[in-house]
């Protein structure tokens, strides 16, 4: 028992000390600046444009329940137009950036590892360093970038969208007025409310990425190595946005 | 010239290098053949610093490459076109592109960018092939692309990873063809690794034999036809039995 733990914690050591090692290899592989700003704009592009329908279809939907189960947990004991105050607080602080979080760990880090991961065992890696490329420049730089910078705007616009549906919700399906939900939504609001979701989403950006990019880089064997790399980046991804998402509410609240 | 001096190279147990040593001559094309599994992609890429031994040295143009800073690394790699067992070419761009990837590196202007391209690709027979990717082509065209994305570089160097394997005879010689073609038009050094006897008869102007992570013979075309080692005997006559153990004429290396 005691052997089996010590191995697990040298592991874990050992695997934190390579995740070090990667994050120090991209750091120093910036300084190639021939090789990445255009291909960081391209990422920008498919990490963050392309993940927009994912991310508001979410918000769009969580706005509409947040409404509606505010109304009924508020019905008699509270004021009604403290349904945007909910919906507000909720989607800005929590949902928005932790569901978005969440559905893009899937989208954008399974695509990170499985992409670099097939390039890995079809040799595209080793061609890239042959043509004198340094693989950090030209494949983890741009999507980690473009991740850290794009997570943040796709979860500013699932908030905008979020709050929009709850509003839309409340003045259809609820007995309130645009009047009471903006009441109830500038009651208790402050900015710090939008930029707390917001430097979530920025660390949630870059561990996705830099997950997806770790576990697809060290791919062995073939077909079932890259499926495994990508079903871990995955889960891996999400965990590590959970224990962001309680690090940071320790942090800043 | 690329020497590899005592080079040993073990992946878990499995000691696939064991003491290797050869000397690679300046302008010549050496084959390296061997059984499946023997080291022969372990040796070469060795050349480029994608590998590094874990005893031993591997000198090309007397740097010794696992003791290369990165820059100097990538300064190496640039005198070196390494063409890929399935060609490797990156498969979200296009052949240009593919064939552009390296020439960028070397801060060529344009209009030679372009010239080379259509060169390369003109050497190679694909012509107009510019705008195709990758997985448009068979497995044959991609190997020739990957032949003209190394002969764009104009290199000292190119190391050829099994370039016929997998093809069929036709195709095979055209790729053999190719490798001549490279060495006649740009005097190129070049090293290939093939079970392909044909294709090492072929394009070798000496050939070495990897057996069990060791040069087992090495001499010219004409001397490992004539040679009487059983051992290089049944690999080129390619009999089931023989001098090779069966278990190690199927994994090439020793435990």
């Amino acid at each position: 028992m005691y052997q089996v733990i010590t191995q697990r914690v040298a592991d874990w050591l050992s695997g934190l000390g390579r995740v070090g090692h990667f994050v120090s290899d991209t750091v120093s592989s910036a300084r190639d600046t021939r090789i990445w700003p255009g291909l960081t704009v391209v990422q920008m592009r498919r990490i963050g444009v392309n993940s927009l329908p994912i991310g508001l279809f979410i918000s769009a939907f969580t706005g509409v329940v947040l409404a509606l189960q505010s109304s009924y947990t508020f019905t008699g004991a509270v004021p009604l137009y403290f349904v945007g105050t909910l919906v507000g607080k909720t989607v800005m602080l929590e949902l928005a950036p932790v569901l978005t979080g969440l559905a893009l760990s899937g989208r954008v880090g399974a695509n990170i590892a499985a992409e670099l991961g097939t390039m890995r065992v079809t040799e595209q890696v080793d061609a890239l360093e042959t043509l004198a490329y340094n693989p950090f420049s030209y494949l983890v730089l741009p999507r980690v970038l473009a991740a850290t910078v794009m997570f943040p705007v796709v979860v500013a616009a699932a908030m905008a969208v979020g709050v929009a549906s709850g509003w839309i919700t409340a003045i259809n399906l609820l007995d309130l007025s645009t009047v009471e939900f903006v009441k109830g939504l500038q009651i208790f609001y402050n900015f710090k409310d939008i930029w707390f979701g917001l430097v979530k989403a920025v660390s949630f950006g870059f561990a996705v990425a830099l997950i997806g990019c770790v576990k697809g880089l060290s791919v062995r064997g073939g077909a079932e190595g890259v499926g495994r790399a990508a079903t871990e980046a995955v889960v891996l991804s999400a965990e590590v946005i959970l224990v962001l998402d309680a690090f940071w509410a320790v942090v800043l609240l | 010239m690329i020497i590899f001096r005592d080079v040993h190279k073990r992946f878990g147990p499995k000691a696939v290098l064991q003491g290797f040593s050869l000397e690679i001559r300046e302008g010549e094309t050496l084959a390296i053949i061997g059984y499946s599994g023997s080291g022969k992609s372990v040796a070469l890429k060795h050349i480029v610093g994608l590998l590094e031994p874990d005893a031993g040295e591997v000198e090309v143009d007397g740097r010794i490459v696992h003791l290369l800073s990165r820059p100097e690394l990538a300064d190496l790699r640039a005198s070196i076109g390494f063409v890929f067992q399935f060609a490797a070419l990156l498969d979200s761009l296009t052949v240009r592109e593919n064939l552009m990837l390296g020439l960028k590196r070397r801060d060529l202007p344009e209009m030679e960018m372009e010239e080379r391209v259509a060169e390369s690709l003109e050497l190679v027979g694909l012509t107009g092939a510019d705008d195709r990717y990758p997985a448009e082509l068979s497995g044959g065209m991609r190997k020739r692309v990957g032949i003209a994305r190394a002969i764009a570089l104009r290199p000292r160097y190119i190391l050829y990873d099994e370039p016929t394997t997998g093809l069929d005879p036709v195709t095979s010689a055209v790729i053999d063809r190719l490798m001549v073609r490279a060495r006649e038009k740009f005097g190129v050094t070049g090293v290939v690794v093939t079970h392909d006897m044909r294709s090492a008869f072929t394009v070798g102007d000496r050939i070495a034999m990897l057996y069990r992570g060791a040069v087992r013979r090495v001499g010219t075309v004409e001397e490992i036809r004539q040679s009487n080692d059983p051992v290089v005997r049944q690999f080129i006559e390619g009999r089931p039995e023989g001098a090779a153990d069966a278990e190690d004429a199927a994994s090439g290396a020793v435990a």
